[in-house]
């Protein structure tokens, strides 16, 4: 049962989240951390976008922020989104990885560390290859990877990356937001 | 409580009681995900393989004790990180320090010194500089050297130019360094007034009072009990009044000091002693 799901989006990755949210059955509940590559001076705009397309409480977390059911959480620009093992998030200003920071890479390995097989990880659109290394750590820990169809990408580098690196199920977009849906997940941080 | 990789828990756990040992420096209240990431790193660097083989090498190599220790303590920052920051601190925090005689300012965990020289350019520009002392500490020599060294790649300059114009700068910031092949040394002058000393959050107790204190994207990296200790450190190192300035994405609430501010600039993460 997936108790959170994480997101890794680049170029092009505002439309297709947007497709996601609106997609999600209603009811959904299970939080959702979010990667958008952006840049380092972009602050609050991404968060106020998404809050249009979703009933989801949007938040850009800050350091220490608790992992909540129907939360739908935003790594804030120019820092990078952890997870820790008492189900919160924390925040660092390490280097960039991969060129990236808010790195998808980071909070996939972070997040497969503490959740382990409740942990469902999709990897959107974009032009890097971040997020490959990520849902790797993330099904070595026996989570879920779900990688969007290159054919229905924006730009199809980083699903096709993460693919190479092995996923356990490739879905156009409009098939995502149902899916994840229908994945049955579990509030086990509110409880 | 999830799980957590117990073997690896175990590694790293003996790694850090292995530095507090044999170093000193404290990680034990660092929060989990960064640190295991600086740790795996460290591993990757050092060629060892596992978390035990770098153990067993920090414990007979004091060279590679002193530079895993490195990698692990070092915080980096960006001249005027977070431009609205310093909006903020020269629209709501510089007509308050006009007010004193004079202003003892400290910058906890200061790392290369980007952000103490960006507050010294600040004061100068608000003509309060020679009234200021700023004491900038971090707990590793390494970075103290490479701080009061004042020398950036070059290459930083144009997103520092960036941020400085947002901050509200009122100069050219090329005026505040000189560019040499590749690397941009600042102005000696803005060190006048800046004091770098050795001083761990962790271990250190408080060494004066300040009427302001930043420490900004350094608690991050601390867990909650540790972050309430270095809280009622800084607490302590206010004087009435004083403010305290944090990371944009760090907050007082829920800490145990909470009651003891009030807000001064609440979207910059600037507060007030009051208590």
């Amino acid at each position: 049962m997936t108790e959170l799901i994480v997101i890794g989006t680049s170029l092009g990755g505002l439309a297709a989240l947007g497709e996601i949210l609106a997609t999600l059955p209603p009811g959904f509940a299970c939080p959702v951390a979010v990667v958008q590559h952006r840049g380092p001076t972009v602050d609050g705009v991404l968060g106020s976008l998404l809050q249009r397309q979703t009933t989801l409480t949007v938040v850009e977390p800050d350091d220490k922020t608790p992992i909540r059911a129907r939360h739908l959480y935003v790594a804030p620009a120019d820092y990078h989104l952890l997870v820790e093992p008492d189900a919160s998030f924390s925040l660092s200003i390490d280097p960039p990885v991969r060129w990236a920071r808010p790195s998808i890479d980071v909070l996939f390995e972070s997040a497969a560390d503490v959740y382990g097989p409740a942990l469902t990880a999709v990897v959107l659109t974009g032009a890097s290859t971040d997020g490959a290394a990520g849902v790797t750590r993330v099904r070595e820990q026996g989570g879920f990877a779900i990688a969007q169809d290159p054919a229905t990408a924006e730009s199809p580098v980083m699903p096709r990356a993460a693919i190479a690196a092995g996923v356990d199920l490739v879905l156009p977009l409009a098939a995502i937001g149902r899916h994840l849906g229908r994945m049955g997940c579990v509030d086990r941080a509110a409880s | 409580m999830h799980r957590r990789n117990g073997i690896e828990e175990t590694e790293i756990d003996l790694l850090v009681e292995a530095i507090v040992r044999c170093h000193g420096f404290d990680f034990r209240g660092y929060a989990w995900s960064s640190l295991r990431r600086r740790i795996l790193g460290a591993v990757a660097r050092e060629g060892t393989g596992t978390i035990s083989g770098l153990i067993e090498l920090v414990l007979h190599d004091p060279a590679a004790m002193q530079r895993v220790v490195s990698s692990i303590a070092v915080n980096v920052s960006a001249m005027f990180r977070d431009p609205p920051f310093f909006k903020a601190f020269r629209d709501a925090v510089v007509p308050l320090l006009r007010t004193y005689p004079f202003i003892r300012v400290w910058q906890a965990g200061c790392s290369m010194g980007e952000e103490v020289y960006s507050l010294a350019i600040l004061l100068e520009e608000a003509g309060l500089y020679d009234r200021c002392r700023l004491y900038a500490t971090d707990m590793s020599e390494d970075v103290l050297r490479q701080a009061r060294e004042a020398v950036y790649p070059l290459n930083l300059m144009q997103r520092y130019t960036q941020n400085y114009i947002q901050a509200g700068g009122t100069r050219a910031f090329s005026e505040y360094y000189t560019a040499t092949h590749e690397q941009a040394a600042l102005r000696p002058s803005l060190q006048r007034n800046i004091v770098f000393s050795q001083h761990n959050l962790v271990t250190d107790g408080p060494f004066n009072e300040f009427h302001v204190v930043l420490c900004r994207n350094v608690l991050i990296y601390f867990n909650r009990p540790l972050q309430d200790q270095v809280h009622t450190l800084l607490h302590q190192s206010l004087t009435p009044f004083g403010v305290l300035g944090l990371g944009s994405k760090e907050t007082l609430r829920f800490t145990s000091v909470e009651t003891n501010y009030e807000p001064l600039v609440e979207s910059e993460r600037l507060y007030r002693r009051v208590a």
